[in-house]
C-alpha cells in the first residue's frame, strides 16, 4: 500500500515535470524563433521583401557585402561611423554625469539632495520626447541642426537627461559600508579623494554597467535622431538607416540588408548584454531589500 | 498625508539671506546692489569680482536682448511675413516677420535666466554676510584658493552636481517649461498659425475635454485605450514572466541555465531591432501568413489581419508586448522570487494547498507586496511606452479617417503624430501635460500607500 502510494507519488512528479519541461520548450521556442529566422533571412538569396517560402530557399553573403560597399543610397559604414562617433562622446559625458552625481546623492549630505531626487521622479513621469520638438527648436536656435553639428547635438541630447538616471547607481553606492570613507576621512583623504580612489574602484561593476549601457543608448535610439537629423542623411545613424530600410521604396531591394545589419548591430550588443544582465537582477533586488 | 508636511531644514546655517538683510554691516547691504562687494572688503578679492563679473554680465544680457525678449512675451509678435514684388530683381522678396517661437523660446529662456540671477545674488549676499561675520569675530576668512580647494571636499557636491545641472536645466527642464508654454497658445497648422501665434489661455484644453468634437472623441478613446494597454501590457509582463520564472526555477527543472539563456537572448537584440522584425513577419504577406498558408492553416490566399483590424491590432500589441518583456521580467524577478521565504511554501503545502492555489495566496500577494514601485514604473513605462506601438503598427489601424489617432495608438503616439507629422504643436502640449497629470495622480497615490513608501520616506 505506502509502496504504491510512494510509486504514484514519483509517476506524478515525472509526469510534472514532463509537462513542465515541454511547456518551456514550446516557449522556448517561440522565443528564439523570429531570432533564428532574422539570421536565415539575413543570409537568404532570393531578392524582394516578401517571398512565399518561409524558410530561404538558397544562401549567400551577398547582402552583407551589399551593406557595407553600396553606399550610394544608404551609407551603412558612414552611419556606423556617425553612431559609433556620437556613442563614444556621449557615453564619457553622461558616465561622468551619473556616477557623479549618484556618489553625492548616496555619499554627501547637502540642501539640494531631496528637491533634487523628488524632481527627478516628477521629471521621470513627463513622457520622455514631450520636449523633443522643444529640443530640436533650441538646437535650431543655437544653429546646431545642420551639418556635422548635428552630431553634437546628438551628444548632448543623449547625454543631457542622464543624470536623472541614477538611482541603480546610487543603490550600488549605497551598499558600500559607509566605515570605508570613515576611515579615510580620518586618515585625511579629501572627498574627492575617496570618490575617485575609494568608492570607484570599489564600484567596478557599476561603472563597466554605466559606461555599457551608456554606450548602447546611442545605437538603440531611433526618435531623438530621426527627429534631429530631418533630411540629413549623412548625419544618420545605424537606427534611422535600418529604420529606412524597411520604407516603402527601399523595403525591395534592402529587406535582406536590413535583415544583415540587424544581426550585425545584434551581435556586439547580445555580447555587452550578456555580460551585464548580472548587474540588472543586483540592481533590482537591491534595491527593494534596501 | 506625508508629502505635504512641512520639512524640517536639517541644514541650518547662521547665514541667511533673511538675516544678512536684517542685520548686516554696510558692506553686506551694499552687495545687495553691487554683487560681490562685501567679499571685496573683506579680502575675498576674486570672489568678489565673480559675483560682480555676473551681475555686469547679467545687466548687460538684459540692456542688450532681455527686455527686449520679455517685452515681446505677452503679444509673442505681431508683424507678420510680408511678400514684395522687388521690380529690379524680378522676384519676390519677403520682409521678416515676427517669429513667435523664437520669442516665446528666448522669453522663456530669460525667465529661466533670470530665476538662476536670483540665486546667484541670494548666494552673493549670503557669502558677503559670512565672511562680514567671520571677520567680525575674528576668525579666518577663506581665500579664493581655499574655496577653490574645499570643491574637493566639503563642497564637493557643488563641483560634481553642476554640470549635470546645467545639461538638466538645458536640455529637460528649459524644453519642458517651453513646451507646457505652448499648450496656452494657438500654435498649430489650423488656420495657418505656424508663424505668429497668440496666447489662448485655456482653450486647447476646453477643446480637447469637448467630447462633441472629432478632437474630443479621440482624445477619450486614445486616453481609454492607453489605460486599458498600460494595465495588460503591465500585468500580462508581470504574471507571465513570474510564472516563467517560477518554472525554470522550480526544484524538478533541468539545465536552468539553458532555459534562461533561450529567454534571455531575444532581449539581448536590440529592442527597435526586434520589434521592426516582428513587425514585418506580421504583415498580410509577411512570414507568419506564409507560415500558416504552408502549414494549411489558413486558405492560401488569405491573412489573418494582425495590424489591419483593430481588435485584432489591439491583441496583437499586447501579445507582441509580452514577447518583448517577459524576458526582461524574468531578469528582474528571478532575484525577488527566490527570496520569498521557503516556510510559507511548506506551511501551505504541510495544509494541503495546490500549486496555484500557493502561486494566488502566496507568491502574488507577496511579489506584489514587494514589488510595487517596480510595478508602478513598469506602469509609467507603458503609458509613454512610444517604442512598441510605433514601431509595430505605428498606431494603425486609421477606421475613422478624420480623426488623427489610429486605433493602437497611445498618448504618446498621438502626441507624436499630432507634433511631428500635423504639427498641431499646441494639442500635442496639452495631450503631454495631460499624460503627465494622469500619471502624476496616479504615482502619488500608489506610492503613498504602498509599504516601501512609508519605509523609505525619501519622496
Amino acid at each position: 500500500m505506502k509502496r504504491e502510494k510512494m510509486h504514484s507519488a514519483k509517476t506524478r512528479r515525472f509526469i510534472n515535470n514532463s509537462i513542465v519541461h515541454a511547456v518551456l520548450g514550446v516557449l522556448a521556442v517561440i522565443w528564439v524563433f523570429p531570432i533564428v529566422w532574422v539570421i536565415l533571412t539575413s543570409f537568404r538569396a532570393e531578392k524582394g521583401s516578401y517571398v512565399s517560402t518561409f524558410l530561404p530557399k538558397s544562401y549567400t553573403i551577398d547582402n552583407y557585402i551589399k551593406l557595407f560597399t553600396d553606399t550610394t543610397i544608404l551609407d551603412f559604414p558612414q552611419m556606423f561611423m556617425n553612431t559609433l562617433f556620437i556613442a563614444v562622446c556621449s557615453c564619457i559625458l553622461s558616465t561622468f554625469y551619473v556616477l557623479a552625481v549618484s556618489y553625492c546623492l548616496s555619499r554627501l549630505r547637502f540642501k539640494l539632495r531631496k528637491p533634487y531626487m523628488n524632481m527627478a521622479m516628477i521629471l521621470g513621469l513627463f513622457p520622455g520626447f514631450m520636449s523633443m520638438i522643444a529640443v530640436y527648436f533650441i538646437l535650431k536656435a543655437l544653429g546646431m541642426t545642420e551639418g556635422n553639428l548635428i552630431k553634437l547635438a546628438l551628444i548632448l541630447v543623449y547625454s543631457g537627461g542622464a543624470a536623472l538616471g541614477f538611482q541603480i547607481a546610487k543603490g550600488f553606492f549605497d551598499t558600500i559600508p559607509i566605515a570605508v570613507d570613515e576611515a579615510a576621512l580620518l586618515d585625511g583623504c579629501t572627498r574627492w579623494q575617496i570618490f575617485t580612489k575609494i568608492t570607484l574602484p570599489l564600484s567596478k561593476p557599476i561603472v563597466i554597467y554605466t559606461t555599457l549601457t551608456a554606450f548602447m543608448g546611442p545605437w538603440l535610439d531611433f526618435i531623438f535622431a530621426k527627429v534631429i537629423c530631418r533630411a540629413n542623411s549623412d548625419q544618420y545613424t545605424i537606427a534611422i538607416g535600418l529604420w529606412k530600410m524597411l520604407e516603402k521604396e527601399y523595403i525591395d531591394n534592402w529587406y535582406t540588408c536590413f535583415a544583415a545589419g540587424a544581426v550585425l548591430i545584434s551581435v556586439p550588443i547580445a555580447a555587452l548584454f550578456l555580460y551585464m544582465q548580472r548587474y540588472y537582477v543586483d540592481g533590482l533586488s537591491g534595491a527593494v531589500k534596501g | 498625508m506625508g508629502i505635504f508636511k512641512k520639512r524640517v531644514n536639517e541644514f541650518p546655517t547662521p547665514w541667511t539671506c533673511a538675516k544678512a538683510i536684517r542685520e548686516g554691516g554696510p558692506e553686506t547691504k551694499l552687495s545687495m546692489i553691487l554683487m560681490g562687494f562685501g567679499n571685496i572688503i573683506h579680502g575675498q578679492i576674486i570672489k568678489g569680482l565673480l559675483y560682480l563679473a555676473v551681475e555686469a554680465a547679467y545687466v548687460v544680457f538684459m540692456i542688450v536682448n532681455g527686455f527686449g525678449f520679455l517685452r515681446m512675451l505677452p503679444s509673442l509678435g505681431s508683424v507678420p511675413q510680408k511678400e514684395i514684388w522687388d521690380e529690379a530683381q524680378q522676384i519676390y522678396v519677403y520682409t521678416k516677420g515676427d517669429q513667435s517661437i523664437l520669442i516665446l523660446l528666448y522669453g522663456v529662456a530669460t525667465v529661466l535666466l533670470t530665476v538662476l540671477m536670483i540665486c546667484a545674488w541670494r548666494g552673493a549676499l549670503k557669502s558677503a554676510y559670512k565672511a562680514e561675520c567671520l571677520a567680525k569675530q575674528g576668525r579666518h576668512v577663506n581665500n579664493f584658493a581655499e574655496d577653490l580647494k574645499s570643491l574637493l571636499h566639503e563642497n564637493l557636491q557643488k563641483l560634481l552636481m553642476t554640470p549635470p545641472m546645467f545639461f538638466i536645466g538645458a536640455f529637460t527642464i528649459l524644453p519642458l517649461i517651453f513646451m507646457i508654454c505652448m499648450a496656452f497658445t494657438n500654435y498649430s497648422k489650423l488656420d495657418g498659425h505656424l508663424m505668429l501665434f497668440d496666447w489662448v489661455g485655456l482653450d486647447n484644453f476646453k477643446a480637447l475635454f469637448d467630447s462633441t468634437s472629432i478632437l474630443g472623441s479621440t482624445f477619450w478613446s486614445v486616453l481609454g485605450w492607453t489605460l486599458v494597454w498600460a494595465f495588460f501590457a503591465t500585468f500580462s509582463n508581470y504574471i507571465f514572466g513570474m510564472i516563467v520564472s517560477l518554472l525554470i526555477n522550480r526544484k524538478g527543472t533541468r539545465a536552468k541555465g539553458f532555459w534562461r539563456f533561450c529567454f534571455v537572448l531575444s532581449c539581448a537584440v536590440p529592442m527597435f531591432v526586434s520589434l521592426l522584425i516582428m513587425r514585418t513577419m506580421l504583415q498580410p504577406e509577411g512570414a507568419v501568413n506564409v507560415l500558416l498558408r504552408n502549414l494549411g492553416l489558413i486558405a492560401s490566399d488569405a491573412s489573418l489581419p494582425f495590424f489591419t483590424d483593430p481588435t485584432w491590432a489591439r491583441v496583437t500589441v499586447i501579445i507582441i508586448n509580452i514577447w518583448v518583456g517577459v524576458p526582461y521580467t524574468l531578469l528582474q524577478l528571478t532575484g525577488v522570487l527566490q527570496n520569498i521565504p521557503e516556510e510559507l511554501y511548506e506551511a501551505a503545502r504541510v495544509d494541503g494547498a495546490n500549486s496555484i492555489q500557493i502561486f494566488f495566496k502566496i507568491t502574488l500577494p507577496y511579489m506584489l507586496y514587494v514589488t510595487t514601485p517596480y510595478l508602478i514604473t513598469t506602469f509609467t513605462g507603458n503609458v509613454n511606452n512610444f517604442n512598441v506601438i510605433y514601431l509595430l503598427s505605428g498606431g494603425d489601424p486609421v477606421t475613422d479617417l478624420s480623426s488623427t489617432a489610429g486605433k493602437t495608438d497611445l498618448l504618446v503616439t498621438w502626441l507624436y503624430k499630432l507634433t511631428i507629422d500635423k504639427q498641431y504643436y499646441n494639442i500635442g502640449a496639452v495631450i503631454g501635460i495631460l499624460t503627465f497629470v494622469i500619471l502624476a495622480a496616479g504615482a502619488l497615490i500608489t506610492y503613498r500607500n504602498s509599504k516601501s513608501y512609508k519605509e523609505e520616506g525619501g519622496f
